[in-house]
């Protein structure tokens, strides 16, 4: 039963990159704005020649 | 421009651009019509720029902004090129790369976004633009030797998203946005999951095995999660605990502080002396619970902005005439003694004495008048007004922050942070006596079990403070406001937040401004005497209205019906009127010195607004314009005396109105006129100071005062996007009259609140029963914590919409 505590660390590893990530997002800004993502992902990109606006 | 006769369209065409129907003769394009000249630049630009998609975005809806041609003019903008205006305005400023943040009003729909996200289509040296809906901003990037910031702004103009550019954009970078609640709610979240991960073994029998073996390590770990969770999550319920300790009062986050310390503290002694598991999962799990009912309570409308003051309506920069040539400068910089230029639609910052031109000052966002003012060389004319026709020159005589009407603004009032006795005293005051009575129990608990079995006196003391936590309690209030908040909303009656209902509901006291609250900013009432018009006349006088761009003459025209005759020998004398030739018959229209001759002036009396108008030689007569009062306004008050209000009115204006007013708001109404900004909020502070709560209803930069002043200040306007003062609610003026129903409404979400402070007080019963007896476990926390949480926050939600639906507040309005 000794694995559990090898277990437990690894879970616990796991679930704090999941945190650091989260905190990372809130702090990158992402939850600012919860609406207008919705509405652009739903534009075409019409025109290929058009800069690149993946690129921020 | 004139033009024949108008042809009577059958079915009026609706604009490609805007999606309004057109009034007079539609303009095409390609065969798409057009409602003005405008409205098709729009287009033509878009098409040239392969932009149409903006118009196929949205089924069946025209997403366009009417937008008046001629309206920006070339050279408006370059003052913001200086590199002045720059610093303050850009958020990021580099060689290469320039960012600013411009708020857009005019946003309104997900093509609003397409096309603004579109920018660097219609301008080779924007890189990228990115849209905020929910607050209406688009942060725009681009390289500043490709274009500049003057370039943007006129673009974004040109396609009716003119960004709001005053002199509060100026004043101070907008501070960074509060993470705080987001993080804090997260890693209460991950802590709260792990920690219940690690108490499985106690909540299950068969984990007994499990928990003598690692016990001690389950504890250990949950210690590690427990710690941020203490340190960083709840840190917020300590310090205002430790606040209003020290101003020595109890609030609601009182007992809250006393009942996780204590949660914490017996928890680290069991884990440490091993005797049990302790509480942490329960620890966690309440700090998560509660600080969703902060988050929930934060939640307010981005968009719309509460705390606007006058530099929210003031221009950045004024043209100052110097040694004969032009000069733009920013506002701030305007001191006593210069000379300024103002055109047409213009803003006059400071007041100054008017030197040259005429002048028609717009007053209505300062007082609600719809009529502007005529003013003559040598009198003076207050910050705020906004001149409508010819250019004017002025001299300033005052500081823009020493005028008649910004030096309402040095008044203290403005300086500190409004406090509500709203939720905060309510759940408070509870508060209060829940610690008393906690600490009561505790003490009796401790009192009964000392003399008979010392461990089981400790446990039972513990259990008592730590059963004590109001979390339930914390959560009804911040759930059942922010319901009801979301519902007002749904009606157009926009609260600031949760503390500004419950002011409502306690409110015994309604003043109203006149001017714009109670009448309507955009419609006059038109009366005429004199002798009588027949069809002929009126068609004479519209003939010759129709070429006056003045703004009464247009009201005049709008307000008269007969067809239009053609005119000859028109003539428009600057600040006096107009005239023409119909039919031979020389019609005068204007001012009573003009037009006014003869039998005429005998008409009029008082002081209202007044056109004169005379026919020939000898015929004549004078239309008065007087406010037009909003529909229902009767049926509002007479709603309100129902409920037992106070009303009092107060008016900047003469009291050609009392009569009417006293009949509206009976007798017992306070009806005061002639009252200056200052006069307002002086009369709001001595109601307050006889006891009373004061909500103040007011539309204009005039009422600001009174509104900041008053207990809950409401501001009526008739486009929730565009300018209010600050205050604590934004009423749409399409609800106005409803508004003794969204009192009722506060009224009744408040009793849902004390409902489900029942319910949580009956888990608290509960849980002291079990915490005296001693019975009182980690699983029993475990279980009791999360349903009293959820069921409350059941309670509050279901309640306030139950009542909405009863009220019919629930179905939106259009």
């Amino acid at each position: 039963m000794t694995i559990i505590y090898l277990l437990i660390g690894i879970s616990l590893t796991v679930a704090a990159l999941f945190l650091s990530s989260f905190v990372w997002a809130v702090r990158s800004g992402q939850y600012e704005d919860d609406y207008t993502p919705s509405v652009r992902i739903l534009f075409d990109e019409e025109t290929p020649s058009a800069p690149d606006r993946e690129k921020r | 421009m004139r033009r024949s006769a108008t042809t009577l369209v059958e079915e009026k065409e609706h604009c490609y651009h805007c999606g309004d129907e057109c009034q007079s003769v539609p303009v095409y394009t390609q065969e798409k019509a057009f409602c003005c000249t405008g409205c098709q630049a729009v287009y033509e630009l878009l098409y040239a720029n392969n932009l149409c998609t903006y118009y196929n975005l949205e089924a069946g809806e025209k997403p366009g902004v009417t937008v008046a041609a001629g309206d920006v003019q070339a050279n408006q903008f370059v003052y913001l090129d200086e590199a002045a205006t720059l610093n303050q305005l850009l958020t990021f400023q580099s060689d290469t790369l320039h960012k600013v943040l411009f708020q857009i009003p005019n946003m309104h729909c997900s093509s609003c976004i397409w096309l603004l996200e579109n920018l660097f289509k219609l301008d080779q040296g924007v890189v990228e633009s990115r849209v905020n809906f929910p607050r209406k901003e688009v942060s725009v990037s681009y390289h500043p030797k490709k274009t500049k910031l003057s370039h943007i702004v006129t673009l974004l103009h040109k396609i009716g998203y003119g960004p709001t550019l005053n002199l509060s954009t100026l004043s101070g970078k907008k501070q960074k946005r509060d993470f705080g609640i987001n993080l804090k709610l997260g890693l209460a979240g991950f802590c709260f999951g792990n920690t219940m991960l690690l108490s499985f073994p106690e909540y299950f029998a068969f984990g007994e095995e499990v928990k003598q073996q690692f016990g001690s390590f389950f504890g250990w770990v949950s210690i590690v999660l427990a710690l941020p969770v203490l340190l960083y999550s709840a840190r917020g319920f300590f310090e205002s605990a430790w606040q209003s300790l020290k101003q020595r009062h109890i609030n609601l986050d009182t007992p809250i502080s006393l009942g996780l310390a204590s949660l914490f503290c017996v928890s680290l002694y069991d884990i440490f002396m091993e005797t049990g598991p302790g509480y942490l999962d329960s620890f966690t799990g309440l700090v998560f619970f509660m600080l969703i009912g902060k988050y929930v309570q934060k939640t307010t409308y981005d968009a719309l902005a509460f705390d606007r003051d006058y530099k929210a309506y003031f221009p950045i920069s004024v043209t100052v005439l110097e040694k004969g040539a032009e000069n733009v400068i920013a506002v701030k910089e305007l001191a006593p003694g210069k000379r300024i230029r103002i055109r047409n639609q213009e803003l006059v910052p400071a007041d100054a004495i008017l030197l040259r031109g005429s002048a028609f000052i717009d007053y209505s966002f300062v007082s609600g008048e719809s009529a502007p003012v005529l003013k003559v060389a040598g009198e003076i004319i207050y910050a705020g007004g906004r001149q409508v026709g010819e250019s004017i020159e002025l001299e300033v005589i005052k500081d823009v922050s020493q005028s008649y009407l910004t030096q309402l603004w040095n008044n203290d009032v403005f300086r500190k942070e409004k406090s509500y006795f709203g939720v905060g005293t309510y759940a408070d005051k509870v508060g209060g006596y829940f610690i008393t009575v906690t600490l009561l129990i505790a003490a009796g608990a401790l009192v009964y079990w000392v003399p008979r079995d010392l461990d089981m006196a400790i446990k039972a003391f513990t259990s008592v403070l730590v059963i004590a936590c109001p979390c339930a309690l914390s959560l009804s209030a911040p759930f059942t406001l922010s319901n009801a908040l979301r519902i007002f909303g749904g009606q157009k009656f926009y609260l600031k937040n949760g503390d500004v209902a419950e002011t409502l509901a306690k409110a015994d006291t309604i003043v109203f401004d006149k001017t714009g609250t109670l009448t309507e900013s955009t419609q006059t009432d038109i009366t005429y005497q004199g002798d009588a018009l027949s069809t002929e006349d009126e068609s004479r006088l519209r003939a010759v209205l129709q070429h006056s761009t003045h703004p009464l003459s247009q009201g005049l025209y709008q307000f008269l019906k007969a067809p239009v005759k053609a005119v000859s020998q028109y003539q428009e004398i600057s600040g006096e009127g107009v005239q023409g030739l119909v039919d031979g018959v020389l019609v005068k229209v204007g001012s009573r010195s003009y037009a006014g001759g003869g039998q005429q002036a005998k008409l009029a009396t008082g002081l209202a607004t007044r056109v004169y108008v005379q026919l020939g030689e000898d015929r004549g007569g004078v239309f008065t314009f007087s406010n037009h009062y909003r529909e229902g306004l009767p049926q509002l008050v007479q709603e309100l005396h129902n409920q037992g209000k106070k009303l009092a009115v107060l008016s900047g204006d003469n009291d050609a109105e009392r009569e009417n007013l006293q009949r509206i708001f009976g007798p017992e109404a306070t009806l005061r006129f002639h009252q200056s900004p200052g006069d307002k909020l002086a009369y709001i502070e001595q109601l307050k100071t006889e006891g009373h709560k004061v909500i103040m209803v007011g539309d204009g930069l005039n009422d600001a005062g009174a509104l900041q002043m008053s207990d809950a200040g409401i501001s009526v306007t008739n486009s929730v996007n565009g300018f209010s003062p600050g205050c604590d609610a934004i009423l749409d003026a399409g609800s106005f009259t409803q508004l003794a129903h969204f009192l009722r409404f506060s009224r009744r979400a408040l009793h849902v609140i004390l409902g489900s402070f029942m319910v949580s007080f009956v888990y608290n019963i509960i849980g002291l029963s079990m915490a005296v007896t001693g019975l009182f476990t980690p699983v029993v926390s475990a279980i009791l914590m999360p349903i009293s949480s959820l069921s409350v926050i059941l309670c509050s939600v279901l309640g306030v919409r139950y009542v909405a639906l009863r009220m019919g507040l629930l179905q939106p309005k259009k």
